[in-house]
């Protein structure tokens, strides 16, 4: 998901033991978080804490603002201008989320300028879903359906995320995203009841994105050492395979609904479970897209490090104004 | 020069008759710019009426560490709520 676990390259050296910490301060903050109390920006937090969230936090923070880039891939050639107007409001929707988890690290001492560097130098992590192309109108309807649903499905749980700055933004973010996973399903509504073009259309998007989209959960519980620290800190509220088997069991109906067809021949509805049972993840790609091997990963990169490369005479153009404009009013 | 815009922290007043409530924070070259990125930002969904932007340097906040000594002294005062006094039963609108 847009916070599983992806190691950065430097995580080795950022481990920090908890055996440093001073007992008495660590057990009255342990205590805090098991009941449920928030942590706030200046509250003292084990460092381990610290720097899990900035990782997890600004983690999210750059899959916000990589996510806008495939969809944004298809604003100009949208079918229609209420489509074109839904697309980039929920474009714009994005960047802010980018913007709220940026700043929400930034209170943990982490500046904008560090997290951007980390990105732009592959130094961090970003969502591996948004490593894939947008080939066709119907990947945007796959996205708001599939993608968004899936993070929608991580998100709603972290609004009780220990760190309440965190958890503030997540409040915001719930709220906002609920129309993009509704756009998306209607894109692929009318697709699935359009011609038999449109349809197979619809139905290519959904292979596409289907395993993709279970991955964003990440690594299974049992290859996912620091999920338990997380969730007993409440970083994490639940663990992927929880939030990957819930996503699959609301997903499958919705995609029957339509008349599509989940692209996985192990899936069935397990009745003693109360859930459905659906095949192996190819966790090989998973770990090849992680390790930036994605179909347009490069592209990704290239194509944030060239947005802020070609914006930074507005940057220093309007810290230039600003500074004059601050010398004037204090010559007056 | 530095091109790193200072942070401002975002006030946003939902309707009139409501305060200004924190909504979050923003970074950008001067205070005209900063009240434009809080509108694009925190206001897309007719949110608020009203904004305050503040430079999150000029915030000053009470220490964490501090808290007990701070705020105790509100704690032994169970006389400053109305529940405390006792009133003979029947007595009515008091
Ligand atoms: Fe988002
Ligand atoms: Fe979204």
């Amino acid at each position: 998901m847009y916070t599983t676990e992806l190691k950065d390259k430097n995580q080795k050296s950022a481990a920090v033991s908890l055996a440093d910490e001073d007992p008495e301060k660590l057990a009255a903050f342990e205590a805090r978080v098991a009941a449920d109390d928030f942590i706030e920006p200046k509250d003292w937090m084990p460092e381990a804490y610290r720097k899990t969230l900035v990782r997890q936090i600004s983690q999210h923070a750059h899959s916000e603002i990589v996510g806008m880039l495939p969809e944004g891939n298809w604003i100009t050639r949208a079918p229609n201008l209420r489509r074109k107007a839904i697309l980039l409001a929920k474009v714009q929707d994005e960047g802010g989320h980018g913007l709220y988890l940026y700043a929400a690290a930034e209170t943990l001492g982490t500046s904008r300028e560090e997290m951007i560097e980390a990105l732009h130098s592959g130094k961090a992590k970003y969502s591996t879903i948004f490593n894939y192309p947008t080939l066709t109108w119907a990947d945007i309807g796959a996205i708001g359906w599939l993608v968004d649903g899936a993070a929608i499905m991580n998100q709603v749980p972290l609004q009780r995320t220990s760190y309440g700055p965190y958890a503030r933004a997540m409040v915001r973010i719930c709220k906002e995203e609920s129309f993009h996973q509704r756009q998306g399903y209607e894109i692929m509504c009318v697709l699935a009841a359009g011609t038999p073009e449109q349809k197979r259309m619809a139905q290519d998007a959904l292979d596409r994105w289907w395993w993709p989209s279970l991955m964003m959960f990440g690594p299974p519980d049992d290859k996912s050492p620091n999920t338990a620290q997380s969730v007993r800190w409440r970083i994490k509220r639940e663990t992927n395979d929880e939030l990957r088997q819930r996503f699959v069991d609301v997903t499958v109906p919705q995609a029957e609904a339509i008349g599509l067809r989940v692209p996985d021949p192990a899936l069935h509805w397990n009745e003693a479970r109360g859930s459905y049972d659906f095949g192996d993840i190819d966790w090989e790609e998973f770990y090849a897209v992680v390790r930036g091997e994605g179909p347009v990963a490069r592209e990704r990169t290239q194509a944030r490090v060239k947005a802020w490369e070609d914006g930074a005479w507005v940057r220093e153009a309007a810290a230039a104004h600003a500074s004059k404009r601050a010398m004037k009013m204090a010559a007056e | 020069m530095n091109a790193n815009w200072p942070l401002w922290e975002v006030f946003v007043r939902a309707k009139n008759g409501l305060a200004h409530k924190h909504a979050g924070s923003v970074h950008a070259a001067d205070a005209r710019m900063a009240i434009e990125a809080a509108r694009d930002v925190y206001t897309r969904r007719m949110e608020g009426v009203s904004l305050w932007v503040v430079p999150s340097s000029a915030i000053v906040a009470s220490d964490p560490k501090e808290t007990t000594d701070l705020f105790a002294p509100a704690e032994d005062k169970v006389y400053r709520h109305p529940t405390f006094y006792t009133i003979p039963g029947g007595v009515k609108n008091i």
